[in-house]
C-alpha cells in the first residue's frame, strides 16, 4: 500500500521489524494471504486497465448500439465480447476493468483527504488538550452522528440541483472525492487523538520538551510515527467504505454519470435490463464490487487483530 | 447533571440553528418565488414590487429570521410539484418509512443478539467463525445489490412477492395509513425490511459480539461463576444487559445510517416512503421540499442523539465529565 504518505520514521528498524510482524504471520493465515493475493490482482488490474482492456473506452467507436446487450462469448459464440456488451454497446470486460481503477482511484483519493485533515486535526486536539480539544472532539461527534451516506447523498443532491444536472456531471468525480473525504475525518482524528494521549504522557516526549523542541515538530516528527500502526489498521476499511459509498450514490444517481465506467451506475443501468434477461450487465460488476468490497474488508480485520489489538475499541 | 443535560440541549439548538440556516440558503439561491407565483408575463416593474413586498430586497439575516420565524410555526413552504404545504406532504409519506425501519429492526434484533451472544460465547465454534466470515461478507455486500437480486429472485424469478410499492393499507384511527395489519401489506413489506436488516445485522452482530466478549472477562462474571449461578443466567441476564447499553448508544448513532439506507432501498422497491420522496423532489428540482426534508431528518437526528447522550449519562455517569473518553 503505497496511499500513506508519512515522514520517515526515527531509524528504519522499527518499521523493517513491524512489516516482518505482519508478513511473517500473513504467511501463517491461509484466508489472510488469499485476500492479500485477491486484492493485489485488483490493485495491479487498476494500475494496467488502459493496457489491459481490449477495448479502449475513450475512442468515438466505442460506445456502438448495434452490439447493445450481446451476451458473453460462451453463450453467442461471439468472441469479440468475452463479457458480453452492456445497454450502449460497450465491451463489459473494458468497462469493468476500467469501473475498477475509477473505484479505486476515489476510495484512495478520498481517504488521503480524511487521513490528511484527520491526523491534523487528531495530532492538533490530541496535543493541544484542553478547550481546544473539547470543541474539535463535539465538531466530530456532531459530525458522525450524521452518517456519511446521509451527508453525502443530501449534499450531492444538492449540488446536482445547484449546477443543473449537465454541469454536475462534469464534476461528479471531483465532487464525490470531496464529499467522500470531508464527512469521515472524525474516524481517523479520534484514532490518532486516543492514541496521542498515550503517547505524549511518555518520557521521550518530555524529554524533547525540555530540549526546547517545538511544538509542531513534537506532533509531527515523535507523535505522527507512533500513530501509524491505528492508522493502517483502519485505512484498508475506510478505502473499503468509501467505495460502497461511490457505488451506492452512482447507483442513485447522484454519483458519476452513466456514461463513465463506473461500476455501481454499471449496476445501476443493469438493473433495468435484469428483468429482460440480460443478467450479465449487473452481476458481473455486482461480483467484481462484492469481491473487492469482501477482501479488503477481511485484510482490514486481519490487520486490526495483529497490527495492534488495544486500539480496537477507539 | 443539570450542567451535562443544558450543554447538551445548547448544543442540540446549535445544531439545529446550523441545518435551519443551510436548508434556508438551499430555498434561497435555488429557485426564484416571484417566478414561481407570476409566471413570464410580468413588467419588470411589477416583478420589482412584489419583490418589495415579498421582502426579498432586505438583508438576509432579516430574511433568515422571518423564515425561522415561519419553520418554528410548521410552515415551511409550499411543494412545487404536489402544491401543498411540505411538511404535510412529508407527514403523509412518514408512516411508510416508520413501518419499514420498523419492520427491518425487528429483523435485525431476532437475528443479532442470538448470533452475537453465540459468537463471543463459544469463539472457537464452528459456527460462530461462520457467523463472523458471513458478517465480514454482509458488510461486503452493498445494500442496492442486495435489494436488486432479492426483487429478481424473489419477485421476478420466482414471482413468489410482490416486486414493488406498498400494497393494501389499512386506516389506524383514521390517522395512520397501515400495511402492518394485512396479508398484502406484510407480503409488500417483506423484501424491503429483508434488504435493510441484511446489511444492518452484521454490524450488530459484530457489535454484540465484541462487547459481549469483553464483558464476560470481567471480574464481576467471574464471581459470578465462582458463586455457582447457572450459565444461561449469567449469559442472558448479567452479561447481556452490560452489553446492550454500548450497542443501543452505536445504534442510536446509525440511525443516520439507517436513514441513508431507507433512501436506496425505497428508491429500488417504490416503496412510497420519504427517501423516495426525496429522490423524486432532487429529479424534479422541488427545492422547498428538498429543504423541509434536510429539516425534518436534522430534527429527529439532534432529538435522538441527544436523547441517547442524555439516558446515557443518567446510566453511565463518568461521561458527563467533558473530555473523557
Amino acid at each position: 500500500m503505497n496511499v500513506l504518505h508519512r515522514p520517515p520514521v526515527q531509524g528504519n528498524s522499527e518499521r523493517v521489524t513491524r512489516m516482518r510482524h505482519v508478513l511473517v504471520a500473513m504467511r501463517g493465515d491461509k484466508l489472510a494471504l488469499f485476500a492479500l493475493l485477491i486484492f493485489a490482482f485488483y490493485c495491479l488490474v487498476a494500475l494496467l486497465a488502459p493496457l489491459l482492456a481490449p477495448y479502449d473506452v475513450n475512442s468515438t467507436e466505442f460506445m456502438n448500439l448495434e452490439n447493445a446487450e450481446l451476451a458473453p462469448a460462451w453463450q453467442t459464440g461471439d468472441t469479440r465480447f468475452l463479457l458480453g456488451t452492456d445497454t450502449q454497446g460497450r465491451d463489459l470486460l473494458s468497462v469493468i476493468l476500467h469501473g475498477t481503477r475509477l473505484s479505486l482511484t476515489i476510495g484512495v483519493c478520498a481517504v488521503l483527504i480524511q487521513v490528511f485533515l484527520g491526523v491534523g486535526i487528531g495530532l492538533l486536539s490530541g496535543y493541544m488538550g484542553g478547550r481546544l480539544d473539547a470543541f474539535l472532539m463535539r465538531v466530530a461527534d456532531i459530525q458522525l452522528s450524521f452518517s456519511t451516506m446521509m451527508v453525502a447523498i443530501v449534499v450531492l443532491a444538492v449540488f446536482q440541483t445547484l449546477f443543473g444536472h449537465a454541469a454536475y456531471q462534469q464534476l461528479a468525480m471531483l465532487m464525490l472525492i470531496i464529499v467522500l473525504g470531508v464527512a469521515e475525518w472524525p474516524i481517523f482524528a479520534r484514532t490518532v487523538r486516543a492514541c496521542v494521549f498515550a503517547e505524549k504522557e511518555k518520557e521521550y516526549i518530555d524529554a524533547a520538551r525540555i530540549l526546547g523542541v517545538s511544538k509542531a515538530r513534537i506532533m509531527l516528527r515523535h507523535l505522527l510515527p507512533n500513530t501509524v500502526s491505528p492508522i493502517l489498521v483502519i485505512l484498508t476499511i475506510q478505502i473499503a467504505n468509501a467505495i460502497v459509498a461511490e457505488a451506492a450514490l452512482s447507483f442513485l444517481g447522484l454519483g458519476m454519470p452513466p456514461n463513465q465506467p463506473s461500476l455501481g451506475a454499471l449496476i445501476s443501468s443493469g438493473f433495468n435490463y435484469l428483468f429482460s434477461g440480460a443478467w450479465w450487465i449487473s452481476v458481473f460488476p455486482s461480483v467484481t464490487l462484492i469481491l473487492m468490497i469482501f477482501v479488503m474488508n477481511l485484510l482490514g480485520d486481519w490487520l486490526r487483530d495483529h497490527l495492534n489489538p488495544q486500539v480496537t475499541r477507539g | 447533571m443539570l450542567s451535562f443535560i443544558g450543554r447538551r440541549l445548547l448544543q442540540a439548538m446549535f445544531v439545529l440553528l446550523i441545518i435551519s440556516f443551510v436548508s434556508f440558503m438551499i430555498q434561497d439561491k435555488m429557485g426564484d418565488p416571484v417566478r414561481q407565483m407570476v409566471g413570464q408575463s410580468v413588467t419588470l416593474e411589477q416583478r420589482e414590487a412584489l419583490q418589495q413586498e415579498l421582502g426579498l430586497n432586505d438583508p438576509m439575516l432579516i430574511q433568515y429570521g422571518r423564515f425561522l420565524g415561519r419553520a418554528i410555526q410548521g410552515d415551511l413552504g409550499t411543494s412545487y410539484y404536489y402544491k401543498e404545504p411540505t411538511i404535510d406532504v412529508i407527514a403523509s409519506r412518514l408512516p411508510a418509512t416508520l413501518e419499514l425501519s420498523f419492520a427491518a429492526l425487528v429483523l435485525v434484533i431476532l437475528l443479532a443478539i442470538p448470533l452475537g451472544v453465540f459468537a463471543a460465547i463459544h469463539p472457537k465454534n464452528l459456527l460462530s467463525r461462520a457467523v463472523l466470515l458471513f458478517s465480514t461478507l454482509g458488510l461486503s455486500v452493498p445494500i442496492f445489490i442486495v435489494a436488486v437480486f432479492l426483487m429478481y429472485f424473489f419477485a421476478i424469478e420466482w414471482g413468489i412477492l410482490p416486486s414493488f410499492g406498498r400494497g393494501e393499507t389499512t386506516s389506524v384511527f383514521g390517522l395512520w395509513q397501515s400495511g402492518l395489519f394485512n396479508r398484502d401489506g406484510l407480503r409488500h413489506l417483506l423484501l424491503p425490511s429483508l434488504s435493510l436488516a441484511f446489511v444492518l445485522t452484521p454490524i450488530f452482530i459484530r457489535l454484540i459480539r465484541a462487547e459481549m466478549t469483553d464483558v464476560l472477562q470481567s471480574d464481576y462474571i467471574r464471581y459470578a461463576w465462582a458463586k455457582g449461578i447457572s450459565a444461561p443466567r449469567i449469559y442472558f441476564i448479567h452479561a447481556l444487559k452490560n452489553t446492550m447499553l454500548p450497542v443501543i448508544t452505536v445504534g442510536g448513532i446509525q440511525l443516520g445510517t439507517l436513514v441513508a439506507y431507507t433512501i436506496l432501498t425505497e428508491s429500488i422497491f417504490q416503496w412510497p416512503g420519504m427517501g423516495l420522496l426525496f429522490m423524486d423532489a432532487v429529479t424534479r428540482v422541488d427545492v422547498p421540499l428538498i429543504s423541509t426534508y434536510l429539516i425534518f431528518v436534522g430534527v429527529i437526528f439532534v432529538v435522538t442523539n441527544t436523547l441517547v447522550d442524555v439516558v446515557y449519562s443518567l446510566v453511565n455517569p463518568r461521561v458527563r465529565i467533558p473530555g473523557y473518553s
